[in-house]
């Protein structure tokens, strides 16, 4: 078992070590994108997406004024005079917000431009006070970059790569969010929260370099962890910290590019490929039907899986777009072209470019280089955010936990304590020295390995996204402990094993007795195997567990049965 | 005391011989006897009593502040003021009530000046007359006839009374209804669009003034009302909570009796501004003037391309006249060309009129300022606040401002504009590079004209006329300032221009300080107020 495992994790190795090799060669040559793999959509028809993503950028505070950022905080209490567009209130740009968007451009490989403009973009809603938006329409703070991520395969249980593709960014810019409008239609009334007008956005704009929904999906949820992984957004699509715009088209291969429509603010991964899904079937129908695709707006109604066309205007809008003129241009500088004493108070390319943190496809080749542990864990491990709590599980001077078994303890009995506590990570109340603590119990032997249901099949149901490893199966006792401390219970460990009898009893003499009187019992089973039917003792095996709260050591248990059967 | 200088008055508080507190007392008694020239919108004299009571103390007690310190003065009613409506003297922001201070007020309120209220202005600063206001139009202290129109005043209550907007023809407006007779309207305008505070200084009721040159509208109404009037480099006084008109020409301005004063104003003013990111960072360092100037080093030129038209002959002969003196003291005085000059009024009408019309976007009534009653829809709600929000003055440069930034019109309007923006500060920078220092013209076509006749033509036609000397200036964003220079036969002020380089103020500011020296300009007297009563 184990060593097949084993061999199973060189194999991954070295397919992960072509995986980088050829995203080495891939983006050498940059033209030859993709189109290696076939769109899954029928009569020759061919998909392309390209996506607008608004990323918030993590930040106390907005783009332009001091104001802070907090997502659900009473409507309208941050909200500075700029926010509020009161006359004569000038914008600031914010530092960190501009460093935020250059990490992030650095790490989508982005051409950083040293000179970047604001402009106005107009428009009248109400929840855009100054009636323009300050944006980066002209000369973005960057251009030109890409970006690598792998396709799974979701229908098996196996978190197989489909494909590995690579999309190319069109640029990253900065920009300020609008506030929130409320429809009351009751009372014909909108009501207007200004907590997130001006809270700072980066646009990361990409070529329509994506095939179909999957592809889409797919990069959307690499560059959420690659968010993540550098701080500059928490990637959070339900709290809209993060929101999609996909341009859609459809043509025959070969052809031009189809007219597009744009459905606007999908609000997660599952709904981007949703509705891209949807959008090409439709575009299909009706330019099979002889029509034409008309190029609109349209949003992704969840509950109905459709798009639905905005009859917007805006389509038609001409954002009038100018030069913000209380903003001078936005300078980055590098080591060579910083100002000399004014080092700390510019945006430095090079500082920043030290600043950044392993990026989530490094991660996943060096837990599986490092750890020897499964692709698979590796790829739910990032997935899933719990990098840091796994390394830490395994990193303990003078206790070398094993990694493989520390994956499976994390991706199993953790997540499903989180799941069936609707959880998130964040949330987590049982540190990672603490399961530490148990699994080390497990591993001294004071409490038993022996298992009991196999929760598989119910962690698959929590886990839409993440396919778990099918063979792990739950030891008993530990859950059973981990579910306490996440009750809250402070007791310590000896002490909540010891006053639920949980330890493992391995002592021959008590289990020799728990044994004679199982087979006391059970005399049905023990005619049974006299007469030839070896089975039974598994039958029997389950009781001594069922007596013994499953705490009875499996392989002493199974000797001194074996016994006390051929003593009868 | 009235009649002194904000320099000799500063010394007459230290010493002690007046008093904040009589020296606020006198400038309110000024105002109200000059009242009908329709100077304030909002007037803060009990504020204006309190402070000059504290700066009283601060002077007994030796703790004077600033140079400043128990100074009274007047801003204009665009700069934005914590807990004093701010108007635009604009019906979209009658009631507007700002949260802060701007920049500049609050640098004043710090070195204990005392704000006695917000000045008159055209309605968002666009005009060159102080005419177009809903609070009715700032007449002229100049030749003005006090005596017969006391009695009118009373019974006529000008301030705030605005109603009925009905919109006026573009080609010939009508007379302001707050004018009610021909025999009313025959008085001389200020400029503008600044005019209530370069009235404030003219006639006495403060020492200085703030106010705002986007085109010419400190130096225009400074030129008419016989005071200094500065407009300093773009980027040298912070414009945050500067209600703006165009915000990459806009400079906040200032307005004294005399140069040196302005000299002490600038000092006070002056320098970065965290708030706003387009003022200089490094610092300024606040200067004075010599009292015996030396222009033997000085060379001064002469555009010939403001030798305009419909220059006045009397503007032209004093222009001349200055020119003469300064070479007859020493100084280089040489014609030079500013070959673009003819363009830059079109050039400038474009980029105004874009940035209104982005400006004025956040004028929806909902957040703050005047909100239209139709909630039909939102937009029904927006056309009609906006619709009762803003003059038509406003409104039509909102129009052509949008019909420029469209897609298909933008390359052929707004960059081409910018394009001759760059032209006309080329123009500039290559004379100063010629080893020119500054330059001298006239600051209007003439002086101050009458009511009647001012309103015979619209809004535009007027500005362009008026700023046709000043606006190249904001366009290259140099420093430029109206020094008053003589009386015309009909006795109304007729003022210069002097214009300098790039954050040389101080050459700029010597150069006026000599020409006022030598031309020993007659202000404006009025009779004393405590006489009148």
């Amino acid at each position: 078992m184990a060593s097949s495992a084993h061999k199973f994790c060189v194999e991954r190795i070295l397919l992960s070590c072509r995986r980088s090799l050829r995203t080495c060669s891939r983006s050498y040559a940059k033209a030859k994108t993709k189109k290696d793999h076939t769109s899954p959509l029928p009569g020759g028809w061919q998909g392309r997406v390209g996506l607008e993503i608004h990323a918030q950028i993590s930040s106390n505070s907005k783009l332009f004024s001091g104001s802070q950022v907090q997502f659900s905080a009473p409507p309208n209490t941050l909200v500075s005079p700029l926010d509020a567009s009161l006359p004569g209130t000038l914008p600031v740009l914010n530092r960190r917000c501009v460093e935020a968007g250059v990490l992030t451009a650095l790490a989508l490989n982005c051409h950083i431009n040293r000179r970047s403009l604001f402009d106005r973009k107009h428009y009248f809603y109400a929840d855009l006070p100054a009636g323009y938006q300050i944006t980066q329409q002209r000369l973005p703070l960057a251009v030109n970059g890409h970006m690598t991520f792998d396709v799974y395969d979701e229908s098996r249980s196996q978190r197989q790569v489909l494909k590995s593709c690579q999309v190319r960014i069109k640029q990253l810019q900065l920009e300020q969010d609008s506030g929130k409008s409320l429809h009351d239609q009751e009372n014909g009334e909108v009501l207007v929260d200004l907590n997130r007008a001006g809270v700072a956005l980066m646009e990361i704009v990409t070529e329509p370099d994506m095939v179909d929904g999957a592809e889409a999906a797919a990069m959307v949820k690499e560059l959420q962890l690659i968010l993540q992984a550098l701080g500059t957004c928490d990637g959070n699509m339900s709290e809209g910290s993060m929101r999609v715009d996909a341009n859609i088209s459809v043509s025959r291969s070969n052809e031009e590019l189809g007219t597009r429509a744009e459905v606007k603010n999908i609000n997660s991964a599952k709904f981007v490929q949703k509705a891209i899904e949807y959008e090409m079937q439709r575009q299909i129908r009706v330019l099979e039907g002889a029509g034409e695709v008309e190029e609109e707006t349209r949003y992704f109604d969840w509950k109905a899986g459709k798009t639905i066309s905005l009859r917007d205007k805006e389509q038609r809008h001409d954002y009038r777009y100018m030069p913000e003129p209380n903003l001078p241009p936005l300078i980055v500088y590098t080591d060579a072209t910083s100002p000399r004493g004014m080092q700390d108070s510019v945006v430095n390319i090079d500082r920043i470019r030290e600043q950044m943190p392993e990026l989530p496809d490094t991660t996943r080749r060096r837990l599986v280089e490092k750890y020897g542990i499964q692709f698979q864990h590796s790829v739910a491990l990032v997935g899933e955010g719990l990098v840091e709590y796994f390394e830490t599980l395994i990193d303990v001077k003078g206790k070398g936990r094993d990694p493989r078994s520390a994956a499976s303890w994390v991706l199993t009995d953790l997540l499903e304590q989180l799941h069936k506590r609707s959880l998130t990570f964040q949330e987590c109340s049982v540190t990672a020295s603490k399961l530490g603590e148990i699994v080390d119990l497990v591993g001294m032997g004071t409490i038993s390995k022996s298992t009991g249901k196999k929760s598989v099949v119910l962690y698959k149901a929590h886990m839409l996204q993440l396919t778990c490893p099918t063979k792990y199966i739950f030891c008993w006792i530990f859950s059973q402990i981990l579910g306490l401390l996440f009750d809250g219970d402070n007791r310590s460990l000896s002490q909540i094993i010891e006053e639920n009898e949980w330890a493992q009893i391995r002592d021959e003499e008590t289990l020799g007795r728990i044994c004679d009187d199982i087979l006391e019992k059970h005399t049905e089973l023990v005619e049974a195997y006299r007469k030839g039917n070896v089975k039974v003792v598994n039958r029997l095996m389950g009781e001594v567990q069922k007596a013994t709260n499953r705490c009875a050591e499996p392989t002493v248990t199974s000797r001194v049965l074996k016994l006390k059967l051929e003593e009868h | 005391m009235l009649g002194l200088t904000l320099k000799e008055t500063a010394r007459v508080l230290n010493e002690g011989s007046v008093t904040a507190a009589e020296l606020c007392a006198a400038c309110v008694a000024r105002a109200r006897q000059v009242q009908q020239l329709n100077v304030f919108i909002t007037e803060t004299y009990d504020m204006a009593g309190q402070q000059a009571a504290e700066s009283t103390l601060r002077h007994r007690q030796g703790s004077r502040l600033h140079v400043l310190d128990g100074i009274p003065v007047t801003i204009k009613d665009a700069f934005s003021t914590a807990g004093i409506r701010t108007t635009c003297s604009s019906r979209i922001l009658r009631d507007y009530v700002p949260p802060y201070n701007a920049t500049m007020v609050q640098r004043l309120v710090d070195r204990g000046a005392v704000l006695l209220g917000k000045t008159n202005m055209d309605e968002f600063a666009m005009g060159s007359g102080s005419v177009d206001s809903i609070f009715g139009p700032v007449r002229n202290p100049w030749k003005y006839n006090f005596q017969t129109r006391h009695q009118e005043q009373d019974s006529q209550p000008i301030r705030d009374s605005c109603h009925d907007l009905k919109p006026k023809s573009m080609q010939m407006r009508t007379m302001h209804h707050h004018v009610t007779s021909t025999e009313d309207s025959d008085w001389f305008i200020t400029g503008g669009s600044s005019g209530g505070s370069a009235v404030a200084v003219a006639a006495g009721i403060c020492k200085a003034a703030l106010g705002s040159d986007t085109g010419g509208s400190v130096r225009n109404p400074a030129s008419y009302c016989g005071v200094v009037g500065l407009k300093p480099t773009y980027g040298l006084l912070s414009r945050h909570g500067l209600i703006p008109l165009v915000n990459s020409l806009d400079v906040p301005g200032i307005f004294t009796r005399c140069v040196d004063d302005a000299v002490i104003m600038l000092g006070a003013l002056a320098g970065h501004d965290p708030k706003d990111s387009t003022t200089v960072s490094d610092p300024f360092q606040p200067f004075s003037l010599p009292e015996h100037i030396d222009i033997t080093r000085l060379h001064v030129g002469i555009p010939k391309e403001y030798h305009a038209p419909h220059l006045s002959e009397e503007t032209l002969s004093t222009w001349k006249r200055a020119a003469d003196m300064l070479e007859d003291a020493g100084a280089r005085v040489s014609q030079v060309s500013l070959p673009h000059t003819p363009y830059s009024i079109v050039c400038y009408s474009v980029l105004c009129a874009a940035e209104v019309a982005s400006n004025m976007a956040r004028y929806d009534g909902l957040e703050f300022g005047h909100r239209g009653s139709d909630h039909s829809s939102t937009e029904a709600l927006y056309a009609q606040t906006r619709h009762e929000g803003f003059n038509d003055v406003v409104r039509g440069r909102i129009l052509a401002g949008n019909y420029f930034l469209l897609k298909r019109h933008y390359d052929h309007y707004f960059t081409q504009a910018q394009r001759i923006r760059r032209l006309i500060a080329n123009d500039f920078r290559k004379v100063f590079e010629g080893g020119v220092d500054i330059l001298l013209t006239p600051t209007t076509l003439s002086p101050a004209r009458s009511y009647r006749w001012f309103v015979q033509a619209d809004n535009r036609t007027r500005t362009e006329q008026e700023d046709v000397f000043t606006q190249p200036v904001n366009l290259a964003g140099i420093p430029a300032v109206n020094v008053p220079v003589s009386l015309s036969e009909d006795g109304l002020p007729i003022g210069l221009q002097l214009i300098g380089q790039s954050f040389q103020e101080k050459t700029l500011l010597t150069a006026a300080k000599w020409l006022e020296q030598q031309v020993n300009f007659p202000h404006l007297q009025l009779p004393d107020p405590s006489e009148m009563s």
